[in-house]
């Protein structure tokens, strides 16, 4: 099966359960786009992630409940740098859809999703021990793989894989 | 509402209250998790998970390799469920390419996860119960379990570090008398099955260790991100292999177990059953196992026979050039998630358009299940933490990463 070309048109891309919901609320929060290989991916306004997920926990009709999955990527030296990356599911409906957020190198911070889903927590904890992002809201922001006295954030792209720093 | 205590430091309470470690070196822990428990009397009134002793961080070594050679780190990162691993890595980088799959390799996989299955829950339930004080089920457990291991040496080499998934099939096919010996397995599996419940099923002790012992409610589960038979414990009815299939598991029939009571019982009795299932599984992969190819038809990206490569100058060239430089994979993105023995295991792979993926994410599901153990702990007694951290199937390796 060759891969079908990425769809990153909003107008074919509006009948998506999440896409509707976030586009009846705000459209301005939504900054793009994308269906590539049977994912669907939203790019969000950093302002607006947490309420665009408490949005879409409760969406009437498909309701992504579960929260899979947070990470992050880093783009360095590309900016913005980093991107926090959500993965929703709806286990009702058996759908998921991806979040993400851009975020600068000189403010790595966005809003903690963990009053949405608590679950969120360890996942937070992970991207600012090894990437450096900072959640504000967050209950226990500290390092969780990392030893406590660590310095530097390893997943960093200029942050070497071997050797010395 | 689920929480998870939002406290800087633990320090003891007023006068009432202590301070204990637990782990990171304690049997029942399963590897090196600490946790860190204040107590009144026998009594928990706050715990806390602490973990990052294994930490060896395998995703950054990731970015490092080859994807192909991605997949021995996969093994590793969860040691009673390697394949499962590879083959949700191989998935990942199998749909950034675009590649399909032939049956006979699809079947085969289906095949060599559910005898993982078995094989993690198998060591799941012979700690588990030995944490409880039932000694005797982790010598059945592992007389059984030793047998998949000979399987997974038969057709890998490897014991444990199996790395038998290949991205595009499978490494090899499998040798003569592999597949009567898996039926010979699962013709009596279900028969020692039998042997663990009557062991402890309905063995008074055993429920009054585990019934009622840290409950869990769906809606907790759900917040805390928990995922497989912890949530499935919890009367949650999801299983990705049915609801979002992978590998060919829709052309398989087979049951969800699912329970309401949100207990330590159970989730091992959604585990115990899940063995079953695993076994008929098994079968039916032995019974309608296709004919056909193992590898997929894409030279740029799975090795050559060594036959072909012996003999024909092309095979020659693409042989020498996957293993010089790897392969490309276009650049894009994907999440691909398995239902693993303990749960959502995921991989978030991005790649740049190069022969090294840009990250790998690794979607753990003991991750995110182990900060349900506060939940299920707090305001119970300390003897119940044992119960429950085995409950919720922990490896170290895959939470740590």
């Amino acid at each position: 099966m060759p891969l079908a070309p990425a769809i990153s048109d909003l107008e074919q891309l509006k009948n998506h359960p999440a896409v509707a919901c976030l586009f009846a609320w705000n459209a301005s929060a939504i900054q793009g786009v994308k269906f590539d290989r049977d994912e669907m991916t939203i790019y969000l306004d950093r302002a607006n992630i947490r309420e665009a997920c408490a949005l879409l926990k409760d969406n009437a009709g498909c309701p992504f409940n579960f929260l899979s999955d947070v990470t992050c990527v880093d783009w360095y030296p590309a900016e913005p740098r980093f991107e926090v990356v959500y993965h929703l599911l709806s286990i009702p409906n058996k759908e998921r859809v991806r979040l993400k957020v851009r975020l600068n190198s000189s403010s790595p911070a966005v809003e903690s999703i963990t009053s949405v889903w608590p679950g969120a927590n360890f996942f937070e904890r992970e991207i600012f021990d090894l990437f450096g992002v900072r959640f504000t809201g967050h209950p226990y922001l500290r390092r969780i793989l990392m030893p406590e006295d660590w310095e530097g954030h390893p997943l960093r792209k200029d942050y070497p894989v071997e050797g010395y720093r | 509402m689920a929480s998870l205590t939002p406290t800087p430091v633990l320090e003891p309470g007023q006068d009432r209250t202590m301070i204990l470690n637990m782990g990171p070196q304690h049997p029942s822990t399963h590897g090196v998790l600490r946790v860190l428990l204040e107590i009144d009397g026998e009594t928990v009134v706050r715990l806390m998970p602490d973990i990052g002793y294994l930490h060896t961080g395998i995703e950054k070594t990731c970015e490092a390799k080859f994807y192909q050679q991605v997949v021995p780190l996969t093994d590793r990162i969860d040691y009673l469920c390697p394949m499962t691993n590879n083959l949700c890595y191989v998935l990942a980088v199998e749909k950034l390419l675009g590649l399909e799959i032939p049956p006979k390799a699809q079947w085969l996989r289906v095949l060599l996860n559910e005898l993982t299955r078995i094989n993690s829950h198998l060591v799941w339930l012979g700690t588990h119960a030995m944490d409880i004080g039932a000694l005797t089920v982790f010598l059945y457990c592992f007389r059984e379990r030793e047998e998949v291991l000979k399987m997974f040496e038969m057709v890998s080499g490897q014991r444990m570090m199996t790395s038998y998934f290949r991205v595009g099939g499978i490494a090899l096919e499998p040798p003569l008398g592999f597949f009567d010996r898996v039926r010979d397995f699962a013709g009596y599996f279900p028969e020692k099955v039998d042997e663990y419940e009557n062991l402890l099923t309905g063995n008074p002790i055993w429920g009054m260790r585990t019934k009622g012992v840290a409950v869990m409610s769906a809606e907790d589960a759900i917040a805390l991100g928990a995922t497989g038979p912890t949530l499935r414990g919890s009367g949650v009815d999801i299983d990705l292999r049915r609801d979002m299939p992978y590998s060919s598991y829709e052309k398989f029939q087979f049951k969800v177990p699912v329970s309401q009571d949100g207990d330590v019982f159970a989730r091992y009795m959604c585990r115990v059953q899940e063995l079953r299932e695993s076994c008929g599984i098994v079968r039916q992969a032995l019974d309608g196992m296709p004919e056909g190819p193992i590898k997929a038809d894409a030279p740029h990206v799975v090795l050559p026979d060594r036959e072909k490569m012996k003999t024909q100058m092309e095979s020659l060239i693409y042989h020498f050039k996957i293993i010089t430089e790897g392969f490309a994979v276009p650049a894009g993105e994907v999440y691909q998630a398995v239902e693993s023995p303990r749960g959502e295991m995921g991989y978030y792979i991005v790649s740049d358009g190069t022969a090294k993926p840009y990250r790998v994410h690794m979607r753990s599901a003991c991750f995110a299940n182990l900060q349900t153990l506060a939940t299920m702990c707090e305001g119970h007694l300390i003897a119940d933490v044992v119960a429950a951290i085995g409950s919720i199937d922990i490896v170290l390796g895959e939470i740590d990463r």
